[in-house]
């Protein structure tokens, strides 16, 4: 009897914990959403957090795109070519990038370096007890630090979006006029003939979507951390843990809403 | 001033505080006093509403600190925390002059600059070291940068919380100094927390030692090595035997 309730009291015990996280990281949102309208706002943190977020993710999320277009270009055209099909290598590379692997990867390449930034910063803040000297200095944590994050991400994601899907197209594009015989403006002509205006908006929807979700996580886990190093170690971990679980899970949901007709 | 009574807080299972009642009357410095873990920080922040208490009243001027404008209050406060809690990402004049640049109390930037020199220089700190960022700093001069932002808006109560932790002798000798200098100059009423005695005699116009959750002993510093308090007599000597359980 004793073996059948102990497993029932751990998934009960695992269950309310989930719960309870789940509340919180609600009233989290709630919060900072609230923050980012109303005042004071602290313009240069948000500064700070565009160029943390935007500018000095160029590099990487340009690699990520370029070689992803690449590949994606080499597998479609192998792929197509089983059934002389490899003319459309063009627009399956723009669809892919555009409506998937441009906001996925970003998103996932903004949890990575992001979301656990902000989370170890946050976090040692709290283990060094300057989150409590922000409020003895009359200043929210929340309006000071979450705020200009949250809608920072909001804002400049999309942007590392767009850049993105340009980069992995023209990687696509440089491997298939390089490397497999395509003509370069047949290829662009294509690529831009075949995309719709609603491919790149929602494309730039899901990455608004993922920014907040990189931003909001790590400065949920950040502000929730335990003591001392551990506690640091721990908060970063799960931030981009939940990170890549919630971004993905909400690519499906987008990819739902936008094109499951 | 301010005044606990019959604080009661928990975490868990373990309750810190046990009913703490204390009087800090207005412009008076003390000290409170206690072993590790003992519940001394919990008590203060308590007051600064960081922590909320389970049960009980703090009140400041007669008013519940958790009722009314938590900005004016906190605007009434200044608190040198531990480590010093410096702001990494500012420089140590933006640290000093944080209120000054946001907020109710927001003042020009020049202004504001002027004033966190102004300050630094009173904590014994050359305008120099106003560009620096807090890393470049030694544990003493973040103390002493800490001290220079608790008192940069001229708070009419300063918290103090192990000013002394991590010094060495002398630097602690001139934080000791500093702070009793600063508080009686000022006019503030301050409570600070250690288990430093030479900071107790230092700084302190009253003691109050927190054990097992409850004020053992409350006077003034002056009464305090003769208090016959078996509690209070065993921390002041550091002696192992004594009704203080000492874990070996």
């Amino acid at each position: 009897m004793m073996l059948l309730i102990h497993p029932l009291a751990a998934i009960g015990r695992r269950t309310l914990a989930l719960l309870a996280m789940l509340g919180n990281v609600t009233l989290f949102v709630i919060g900072a959403i609230t923050h980012i309208f109303r005042p004071p706002f602290y313009g240069r943190e948000f500064l700070n957090a565009l160029l943390n977020i935007g500018w000095l993710s160029l590099p990487v999320v340009g690699m990520t795109a370029i070689f992803t277009g690449g590949a994606l270009a080499l597998q479609i055209y192998d792929g197509s070519s089983r059934f002389s099909a490899e003319a459309v290598v063009p627009q399956i590379v723009a669809i892919g990038m555009v409506r998937e692997l441009g906001p996925v990867l970003v998103g996932l390449m903004v949890a990575a370096r992001v979301t656990s930034s902000i989370a170890a910063e946050i976090a040692t803040m709290k283990v060094t007890e300057q989150i409590d000297a922000l409020t003895t200095l009359s200043t929210h944590p929340m309006k000071y630090l979450t705020a200009p994050r949250v809608l920072a991400a909001l804002l400049v994601v999309p942007v590392l979006v767009g850049v993105g899907d340009i980069i992995g197209i023209y990687g696509g594009f440089l491997v298939a006029t390089g490397q497999l015989g395509f003509n370069p403006a047949n290829y662009i002509r294509n690529t831009a003939d075949f995309l719709e205006a609603s491919d790149v908006i929602s494309s730039l929807i899901k990455g608004s979507a993922f920014g907040g979700i990189a931003a909001v996580m790590g400065c949920y886990f950040g502000m929730n951390s335990g003591r001392g190093a551990q506690g640091v170690g721990q908060a970063t971990k799960s931030s981009v843990q939940a990170a890549a679980v919630l971004i993905l899970a909400a690519n499906f949901l987008l990819t739902s809403l936008f094109f499951a007709s | 001033m301010i005044t606990f009574q019959d604080v009661h807080k928990s975490f868990g299972p373990k309750k810190v505080l046990r009913g703490v009642n204390l009087d800090i009357p207005k412009g008076t410095s003390m000290v409170i006093i206690g072993g590790s873990g003992t519940g001394k920080s919990v008590a203060l922040k308590c007051v600064l509403g960081l922590i909320t208490p389970d049960s009980g009243t703090i009140m400041v001027d007669g008013k519940d600190a958790t009722q009314g404008d938590r900005d004016a209050f906190l605007a009434r406060f200044g608190m040198l925390f531990q480590g010093g809690a410096l702001f990494d990402s500012l420089t140590v004049w933006q640290n000093v002059a944080f209120r000054l640049l946001r907020g109710s109390l927001k003042r020009p930037k020049h202004e504001a600059r002027e004033i966190a020199i102004e300050k630094l220089r009173r904590v014994g700190l050359t305008p120099d070291v106003a560009d620096l960022f807090p890393s470049e700093l030694s544990g003493g001069m973040q103390k002493r940068v800490g001290l220079a932002r608790a008192i940069a808006a001229e708070p009419e109560i300063i918290f103090f919380d192990e000013p002394t932790t991590g010094l060495d002798p002398i630097m602690s000798g001139v934080i000791n100094d500093l702070i009793r200098e600063i508080v009686v100059e000022m006019g503030a009423t301050a409570m600070t927390i250690t288990h430093d005695m030479t900071s107790v005699r230092a700084i302190a116009d009253n003691v109050a030692m927190l054990h097992d959750g409850v004020i053992q002993w409350t006077g003034p510093v002056s009464e305090m090595d003769s208090s016959g308090d078996p509690y209070l007599t065993q921390f002041i000597s550091g002696s192992a035997d004594g009704p203080i359980e000492a874990v070996r």
